[in-house]
């Protein structure tokens, strides 16, 4: 057992082979090709052969910013990120508040578990489900018939809905694990205090949760961000950032601007994650 | 705060709203199953069995399951040894850049999956100059799953201290004994339901897979995207669909009775 006496003398060899194997693929080998893919944005094509070519040029970037079908693309992703994030926050934080503060113990572990079931189901089922409602003659254009309204069929609204609708488990999860931590004599004492349901939803409810409501926003944002199947599936001929950067992988074989492309999401992700790392959002993923 | 009756009763009418409103899409779809109109229109025109005998005759719908199962399987285990070992490391050890790696771990999910989409398949095909087959599929899977096991052991770690370990070290076991005898028994629970999670990611990616398999190969949610938007094929879509919906209730209650506990995270941090 000589080899097992060394590894418990010297804690720093132990954990430094603990960690090499994990370290090595996502540490090398993931951020190697993240590099990798940040250096070939930096790279041109042959307009003639379609190949790569390894000179440096800012083109790409150049390219990205001022065409304008690219500018409405990303701003429109972000644009939709962000209301799937807001639709997302609105619906949840009431049920993760039912869940946490009014439900009983039995009834919470009931929900939870109603909750987390659409999470296993199939991403592509979900999004196909609400293409079948959306359609014509489908569910939602049955439901508002009778208000004079109709479904608003294939396009923005339907990939907003749908989005919302995919990742709303992701957001309720966190604040509902947030809202329980959150003693109930908390609550007790600022109503002794003399503070209004609505005071103390905004001076104390709040502040305490709202590191799981940005967890949950991470999933969201991250999550619309790069999707381009829901946007294909019910969003008509809209175009998201995935789309854009998923055809020049494929059809237009320009890997250059795509990975221009991909850094986009990437930067506004790196930012937004520098952003909430103070409020301790991570801890709640 | 104190909550008024009509309070109570309003949060109860949201939730239950809410809850009917994510649950009416799948129920939908398995009722579509058994719809006699391949379009799906509201209300149903008829029940038929014919769509339930076509996707079980299907060799297309059957190969990518197996491929899905398969994938799933060994990105599982890989993910398993690989987030155990991070988990092990930095539970119990403090060194410079610890923080960085556990954010290092969340990067491929935190990442929108596009981006790790075209960074493994560039790296794959033009830098490692790799055909895109089987094994890539597996690679890219474990990336992204390690993290839900390495969330659920270390958050297992965390509450069980070092105590135990220290002791059997203190009464002459060796590292690897110890993480037999004692360790490992402790943390089988965490690691059955991370595993669970890493094969219930991986068995639904598409986005990653998209970019990373081959030409030959299809997981079960590439052959659903591309019958998707084929007429003939709808029905038997939405026969897989509604499989899909059913089994997933195996995980969901296995995991629940693993895991005894409600709220640990997401992905199992807390």
């Amino acid at each position: 057992m000589a080899s097992t006496g060394v590894l418990h003398r010297r804690p720093g060899l132990r954990a430094g082979l603990l960690l090499a194997p994990p370290m090595l693929w996502l540490g090398v080998a993931y951020l190697g090709a993240l590099a990798a893919l940040f250096v070939t944005a930096f790279w041109g094509q042959n307009s003639f052969t379609g190949e790569v070519q390894r000179t440096w040029t800012l083109r790409n970037f150049h390219d990205l910013l001022t065409i304008g079908v690219y500018r409405t693309v990303t701003l429109r992703t972000i644009g939709i990120a962000a209301l799937v994030t807001v639709v997302d926050a609105v619906i949840a934080f009431p049920v993760a508040f039912f869940m946490a503060k009014v439900a009983s113990r039995r009834t919470q572990g009931i929900l939870v578990v109603a909750v987390l079931m659409p999470l296993w189901a199939s991403y592509l089922v979900k999004a196909y489900a609400w293409r079948g409602m959306l359609g014509t003659g489908g569910l939602v254009s049955w439901v508002a018939r009778p208000f004079g309204l109709d479904t608003p069929g294939y396009g923005l609204t339907a990939v907003i809905l749908t989005l919302a609708y995919l990742w709303l488990p992701f957001m309720i999860l966190p604040i509902y694990a947030g809202l329980e931590r959150l003693p109930g004599s908390l609550l007790e004492a600022s109503a002794d205090l003399g503070a209004r349901n609505g005071t103390t939803l905004r001076r104390v409810v709040l502040p305490t949760v709202f590191p799981a409501i940005v967890a949950g926003s991470i999933f969201t944002f991250s999550l619309t961000l790069g999707d381009y199947i829901a946007v294909r599936i019910v969003g008509g001929a809209n175009q998201m950032l995935g789309n854009v950067v998923y055809d020049n992988v494929g059809a237009a074989n320009n890997l250059p601007f795509a990975a221009a492309m991909a850094t986009v999401p990437v930067v506004v992700m790196l930012a937004y994650l520098a952003a909430v790392r103070r409020t301790g959002a991570l801890d709640n993923l | 705060m104190t909550l008024s009756r009509g309070l109570r009763t309003g949060l109860l009418a949201f939730t239950v709203l809410a809850l009917l409103l994510v649950y009416t899409p799948l129920a939908l779809v398995v009722l579509n199953s058994f719809n006699t109109d391949k379009s799906f229109g509201w209300p149903p025109s008829g029940l038929t069995l014919e769509w339930w005998t076509a996707a079980a005759h299907s060799d297309g719908a059957r190969a990518a399951l197996l491929v899905s199962v398969e994938v799933a399987l060994l990105a599982t285990a890989l993910s398993l040894v690989l987030g155990t070992m991070a988990a092990l490391a930095l539970q119990r050890h403090r060194f410079f850049g610890r923080n960085s790696v556990s954010l290092l771990i969340i990067l491929p999910i935190a990442l929108p999956g596009i981006v790790t989409g075209i960074a493994l398949n560039n790296a794959f095909r033009t830098v490692l100059g790799l055909e895109l087959g089987f094994l890539t599929i597996v690679v890219a899977h474990a990336t992204f799953c390690i993290v839900t096991v390495f969330n659920n052991v270390q958050a297992r770690l965390r509450r069980l201290g070092g105590n135990l370990e220290e002791a059997s070290m203190d009464l002459g076991a060796g590292t690897f004994t110890t993480f037999r005898l004692v360790t490992f028994p402790l943390l089988r629970s965490a690691l059955l339901a991370g595993g669970l999670l890493a094969f219930a990611l991986s068995f639904d990616e598409i986005i990653v897979t998209t970019f990373t398999a081959g030409a030959r190969q299809q997981t079960l949610p590439l052959w659903i995207f591309n019958n998707l938007f084929r007429p003939n094929q709808a029905p038997v879509v939405n026969v897989v669909a509604a499989v899909l919906i059913v089994a997933s209730i195996i995980p969901i209650w296995l995991a629940q009775r693993l895991s005894g506990s409600q709220n640990e995270g997401l992905t199992g941090a807390r």
